[in-house]
């Protein structure tokens, strides 16, 4: 649906989209920033070349989760159900895979055809059937569980039969550890990157982009100019479901299983990593590259906690104060 | 969009399809099997068993022992739980739900040890027999409570590890949570043991992981990073230990810190075979299920039953897990 991405037109909205990035990048980053020098000098085991790489992988399920769930949310949307589709698309891998023994490639397709199939019921309800975002996708989030645990049996299916299944995301195809000892980049951060660059530019530079913005923005004025709205939300759920189903390799991948009662709770860090990053949760606004820098604040913070060995009750505890302190700085930059 | 609707329409019928091809274990799984056995209907006596779970393998395999021990003593159960082990509330409904159905007995896994006895007050003043399993409650309504002692269970667990790592040096525990009974007792038997019998080992960490595989592996990744001369990593249940072999696999550990895990599963059963995962307890999940029906039915009849069941534990390691004795306890 994306292919038709006409070249006309791009300048107007793309100017006063990177200007309210570049703020936002400097600001979000910034905070990054400042968190790695905090732990760097509260721990020598921080900043290390293997500690780095832990915290690169470690943002990858929850980074692309969190790109997907960017789409809707700049749309005026939300989508509750990206962790539970996650789940869902990593049971068909493994039925497809393990069960009926076919070759991968069919299974990592048969994932992402579940992840589009999944988005294209949430906007079918949210465009057709009218059915508010929140209540669409709080309906996939149970149905997709509920599959999962049906189509497994409730039984976790391993992919140990096919070695190379792990080395899709633990594969290191950059070894940095001759020059950083330790620092290694696998494959599940190159795939992180990759889906970022490629949702950059389906946001910056294709119509589906331009009219994610405008429906977030103003649905009504996008309507009454003849964008076919309801088409194009449609396509926004489905990429929302396509950005799970990546996240659904890269997870079934890391831990060489598809576990069917997970998911339920990734949805809200995913949402969270989007938020830091400057989205507005009410439209019209937002980038990748904050949510990527959204993803990776929220994985240091836990990495870095747990290296500090601070009690794990006030990690939750501090975990939801940069929340609150993340979108509060948003709100000052923005009253400027 | 017309072409969209039909390829959807396929997925979905694959979606049925793949659901039912799974090989249809006699209980169909989930909430659902609970329901077709209508109360007090036949001359079966009927038993509901409400578990703190149905999705993990472990409750499962209480669900079979439970089953077992319906056919072998001519009862009718049904078998359920509420989706997460968080969920006290839905829990509390179920019992609700299966009281009014007036049954003959009801077994109960109290995911909280204090939440439900007014329910069980209730079902005293009924005359209905209440028999605890896995987990207690801080009552004396129970007739009997069918366990493994995780206390003694874990600090088996640690006396392994302290003889394995030369009783001296630091390790680590991840655990599924800080609020149900077996998180704490797990926990507390590892390192109470450790701290009474092992004065030079050092307990460096105790994190909580949900049980969550995933969020267990970065867990165990940044406390390997945080404590480079860890000497060992004790998993408490399965998705804890699925974490610890996951993070020690993904930060070249393997070998330099000996783990030890808390039940069973295809994965760690795997990895202790292979020698990367010294052993692991195993508490008898069917045998659970089984006693706590068993003394349901002897309470019905008037019998007297013990107070307390202790279903017992077993250490296994390479040397002994393909033995025969230990194979109904090892689910995968």
């Amino acid at each position: 649906m994306t292919t038709n991405a006409a070249p006309a037109q791009t300048s107007a909205p793309r100017t006063s989209l990177l200007r309210s990035d570049a703020a936002q990048r400097f600001m979000a980053f910034g905070a990054l920033i400042l968190m790695f020098i905090i732990f760097s000098l509260l721990s020598p085991y921080f900043l290390t070349g293997s500690n780095i790489s832990g915290i690169l992988i470690a943002t990858a399920v929850n980074g692309i989760l969190a790109i997907g769930v960017t789409f809707v949310i700049i749309t005026s949307g939300i989508d509750l159900s990206v962790g539970t589709v996650m789940t869902l698309t990593t049971v068909m891998m493994g039925k497809v895979v393990t069960d009926w023994g076919m070759p991968i490639p069919i299974g990592l397709l048969a994932g992402i055809v579940t992840g589009l199939a999944a988005g294209f019921v949430n906007g079918f309800l949210i465009t057709k059937a009218k059915l508010p975002p929140f209540i669409a996708t709080l309906g996939m989030l149970n149905v997709a569980r509920g599959l999962s645990l049906v189509i497994s049996n409730v039984k976790p299916i391993y992919f140990d039969e096919n070695p190379a299944f792990n080395q899709i995301a633990m594969g290191v195809f950059i070894d940095l550890s001759r020059f950083i000892p330790g620092l290694v980049i696998n494959n599940a951060v190159l795939i992180l990157f990759g889906a970022a660059i490629l949702a950059s530019l389906i946001l910056s530079k294709t119509v589906l982009g331009r009219y994610t913005f405008a429906l977030g923005s103003n649905e009504e004025a996008a309507r009454l100019s003849g964008v076919n709205v309801h088409r194009w939300k449609i396509a926004v759920y489905m990429l929302t479901g396509f950005f799970s189903a990546l996240a659904g390799i890269v997870m079934a991948s890391r831990i060489n299983s598809a576990q069917p009662s997970l998911g339920q709770g990734y949805e809200l860090d995913a949402i969270a990593a989007a938020v830091i990053g400057g989205t507005s949760l009410s439209g019209g606004e937002g980038s990748i590259l904050g949510t990527v820098i959204g993803a990776f604040l929220i994985s240091t913070l836990s990495n870095g906690l747990k290296i500090l060995s601070v009690p794990p009750e006030w990690q939750i505890v501090v975990t939801g104060l940069i929340v609150w302190l993340a979108v509060w700085l948003d709100i000052i930059r923005r009253r400027k | 969009m017309r072409k969209i609707v039909v390829l959807f329409s396929v997925l979905m019928v694959l979606a049925l399809v793949a659901g039912c091809a799974a090989p249809a274990a006699p209980a169909t799984g989930g909430q659902t099997a609970a329901t077709q056995a209508p109360a007090a209907s036949g001359a079966k006596p009927y038993i509901p068993v409400i578990s703190k779970g149905f999705q993990h393998q472990f409750w499962q395999a209480v669900k079979m022992g439970s089953e077992n021990a319906a056919k072998d003593l001519n009862v009718d159960i049904t078998f359920e739980g509420p989706g997460s082990e968080s969920e006290v509330d839905k829990q509390i409904e179920m019992l609700q739900t299966a009281l009014d159905k007036k049954p003959a007995a009801i077994c109960f896994a109290a995911l909280d040890s204090k939440a439900a006895i007014p329910l069980l007050e209730k079902a005293k003043a009924a005359n209905i027999p209440v028999v605890g399993f896995d987990s207690g409650v801080d009552s004396d309504i129970p007739v009997a409570t069918a366990a493994t002692d995780n206390l003694a269970a874990a600090a088996a667990a640690a006396d392994k590890m302290a003889e394995a790592i030369g009783k001296a040096g630091k390790v680590a525990v991840i655990a599924h949570d800080q609020t149900s009974r077996t998180g704490i007792d797990r926990v507390k038997g590892f390192t109470d043991r450790m701290k009474a019998t092992y004065p030079d080992i050092e307990v460096v960490s105790v994190e909580y992981g949900a049980g969550d595989p995933l969020k267990s592996t970065e867990i165990v990744k940044a406390v390997i990073q945080a404590n480079p001369d860890l000497k060992g990593y004790f998993g408490a249940n399965e998705g804890s230990m699925k974490g610890v072999m996951n993070g020690v696999k993904e930060t070249g550990k393997e070998g330099a810190i000996v783990m030890i895990g808390y039940d069973a599963g295809k994965q760690l059963k795997d990895a202790i075979r292979a020698g990367t995962v010294l052993g692991a307890i195993s508490q008898d999940p069917v045998g659970i299920g089984y006693k706590c029906v068993e003394a349901a039915v002897k309470a019905i009849k008037g019998e007297t039953v013990s107070k307390v069941i202790d279903t017992g534990y077993k250490w296994y390691d390479k040397s002994n897990i393909d033995a025969a004795e230990m194979q109904p306890l090892l689910y995968d």
